[in-house]
């Protein structure tokens, strides 16, 4: 205590002042934390509202059209999003197809089927995972991958899926099946394309939806699987018809935060998808997705180029924002279920 | 043994069967990355790499990169760790259970997955345009413009560990200085998040773990610089900036040392999480 020994009265207006001080303080304080955590709300509002603002031209000149052009050519300055669009959209299915069952395997056999030693290396390992910075993959699926593809997987897949055969011969069931000709049917001599693309998306995106969906898993109450077994299920009818349908909407979640990992990444694509801004039927053939097109464009390109590819990254902000936020509502409804 | 029996047990026995093999997978494509990685990286380690500037392209080095990402991610982390805490504090001890305190909890998830080559762009908007516009005309992308970029990315990840972890603080402790009469601000400050620190530099080492690899967003930002620059209101080089430009680049030397820089963000990244790791798993032993 700092406050000298006085008479009665001078002592309370000590307190007072200081009361006073404090409630100030308190004040200030408060708002300067709130102040902080508002910087998140408008980081986000910023980052809608700045690649809005920096797309008007786009918007302006080519309204709705812009969605549905392939053209994107700067000789003519004529710009659409559908190519970009298309890519982005293709390579994130592409690894959803991939990571999701692969997902729910891992998380499963982390849950339920893995000795109990095992369990956490195996996951810290799988985790790890998430941490390799995405320029890696990317550089991993440039000189590893995509030439390993090129030359082990292609040829089998064009040759006896495609309508494009190196021998010309067309196998049966590309004649008896539609669409999959065109769907892996490809001349084009490298491995970069949109299948490579969305299976490097598809080895980033696995550890997060399996450790979200390992989580999700845990939380089943031991009650419940015990009462399927004493019935005499077995583990993978308690997965199955237990464990899952409980853990729906959080596993939905899962998916679609894996989703929005995806739609948004850049640079592991980047590498691998070829940079062609033609649309093409075949995921053997090069695409784009709108990061790369950003990422490949945008330091050279100026005027209504410029706003395009901003308007690009107002389209991809949005679709992910959406995405997220439905994969946040999903994964809520558990923790909901959980205070229960 | 009836066939229904019998058909639920090869179920059971495929189901389990392609469950080991979706981990062993996963775990293979870790073990491919991380090998490759390792072996390329380290075939292509030389002293000049740490002593000479990528100005002098496949003879050079990358020290002006490795420079410019210290400095970049040391901007970035000092910007977003303060914000992010107090941040984070005002989540778990003013605004918990209120409706703005849920909302921003929630969006602060989803920028923690957004997009980040967006953020990139917002900063460009935000920085880089009205300098060059203070500049006339020449465009100003500068180090700072990269670290401010990268506090974005990180200010989430530091804002939900902060957040949790002083949810975690048992409430005892915040009843007895209360009732000591210390005004909320200075329990915050000087009780909570002392008690938290160990979970609160847990989720400093991820963020810096997170944005060292991040490439898109210093794309438009920090741009990129052959020379060394250490005042970061100049343009600045990162190393995966540079892995960027020289895996793109055709000739063999290039990828070589682009291998060496991806080796060194790698090692960087999974030294951070393992330290990070460690520092949550001695707190806990000190718990108990």
């Amino acid at each position: 205590m700092s406050a000298q020994p006085g008479t009665i009265a001078s002592s309370s207006l000590i307190q007072e002042q200081r009361s006073r001080r404090d409630a100030l303080d308190e004040r200030l304080f408060r708002w300067l934390l709130m102040g902080c955590a508002l910087l998140v709300l408008a980081s986000l509002l910023g980052a809608a509202g700045a690649t809005l603002w920096g797309g008007r031209e786009a918007f302006a000149k080519f309204g709705w059209h812009f969605l549905v052009s392939t053209a994107w050519d700067p000789g003519n300055d004529v710009y659409g999003a559908l190519v970009p669009v298309y890519g982005t959209i293709a390579t994130s299915l592409i690894a959803l197809l991939i990571a999701v069952p692969v997902s729910f395997g891992i998380a499963l056999y982390l849950s339920e089927v893995a000795p109990p030693w095992l369990r956490a290396p195996v996951s810290s390992a799988i985790e790890l995972l998430a941490g390799i910075p995405s320029i890696i993959y990317g550089m991993w699926g440039l000189f590893i991958f995509a030439p390993f593809f090129a030359d082990h997987i292609k040829p089998w897949l064009t040759n006896n899926l495609g309508d494009k055969p190196d021998d010309g011969k067309v196998s049966w069931l590309v004649q008896h099946v539609p669409f999959i000709g065109k769907l892996f049917g490809s001349d084009y001599p490298f491995g970069a394309s949109i299948l490579v693309a969305g299976i490097v998306l598809a080895i980033m995106i696995i550890p997060f939806i399996s450790s979200v969906m390992r989580e999700v898993f845990q939380t089943v109450p031991t009650r419940l699987k015990e009462s399927a077994y004493a019935l005499g299920s077995s583990t993978w009818e308690v997965s199955w018809d237990i464990v899952l349908p409980y853990t729906r909407s959080a596993v939905i979640g899962g998916i679609f935060l894996g989703l929005g990992r995806a739609l948004g990444e850049t640079m592991a694509v980047t590498f691998v998808l070829g940079n062609a801004m033609t649309l093409s039927a075949s995921i053997l053939d090069p695409g784009t997705s709108i990061a790369s097109t950003i990422a490949n464009q945008f330091s050279e390109a100026s005027g209504l180029q410029k706003s395009s590819l901003m308007a690009l990254a107002f389209l991809l902000f949005v679709v992910t924002f959406i995405v997220l936020l439905i994969a946040r509502l999903m994964l809520r409804q558990l923790k909901l279920k959980e205070g229960r | 043994m009836s066939s229904l029996y019998l058909r639920r047990r090869i179920t059971n026995w495929l189901a389990m069967g392609l469950s080991m093999l979706a981990t062993l997978v996963g775990l293979a494509f870790l073990a491919w990355i991380l090998w490759e990685t390792l072996r390329q990286g380290i075939a292509a380690l030389q002293p000049s790499l740490f002593t000479k500037i990528t100005a002098y392209g496949a003879d050079g080095g990358l020290a002006n990169a490795m420079v410019g990402s210290l400095v970049i991610n040391f901007i970035g982390i000092a910007i977003a760790t303060p914000i992010g805490v107090l941040a984070g504090a005002w989540l778990a001890e003013y605004a918990n259970r209120t409706t703005l305190g849920e909302s921003i909890r929630f969006l602060n998830d989803i920028l923690l997955s957004a997009p980040s080559i967006v953020i990139g762009l917002f900063v460009y908007t935000i920085v880089v345009l009205p300098t060059t516009a203070l500049t006339h005309g020449s465009t100003t992308f500068s180090g700072f413009a990269g670290g401010i970029a990268l506090a974005l990315i990180a200010l989430p990840v530091i804002v939900r560990t902060t957040d949790e972890m002083l949810r975690l603080v048992p409430s005892t402790l915040r009843e007895a200085a209360l009732s000591l009469g210390v005004p909320q601000w200075k329990l915050t400050l000087q009780i909570l998040i002392r008690a938290a620190r160990s979970g609160i530099i847990t989720g400093v080492l991820l963020a810096l773990a997170r944005i060292s690899g991040e490439t898109a967003p210093l794309l438009f930002t920090a741009f990129g610089n052959n020379y060394m620059a250490i005042n970061p209101i100049n343009k600045m080089s990162s190393l995966p900036q540079i892995i960027y430009q020289y895996a793109n680049d055709p000739g063999d030397a290039m990828h070589s040392m682009a291998w060496a820089g991806a080796f060194v963000v790698t090692m960087f990244v999974l030294l951070l999480s393992l330290a990070s790791r460690l520092v949550l798993s001695r707190n806990k032993v000190s718990h108990e």
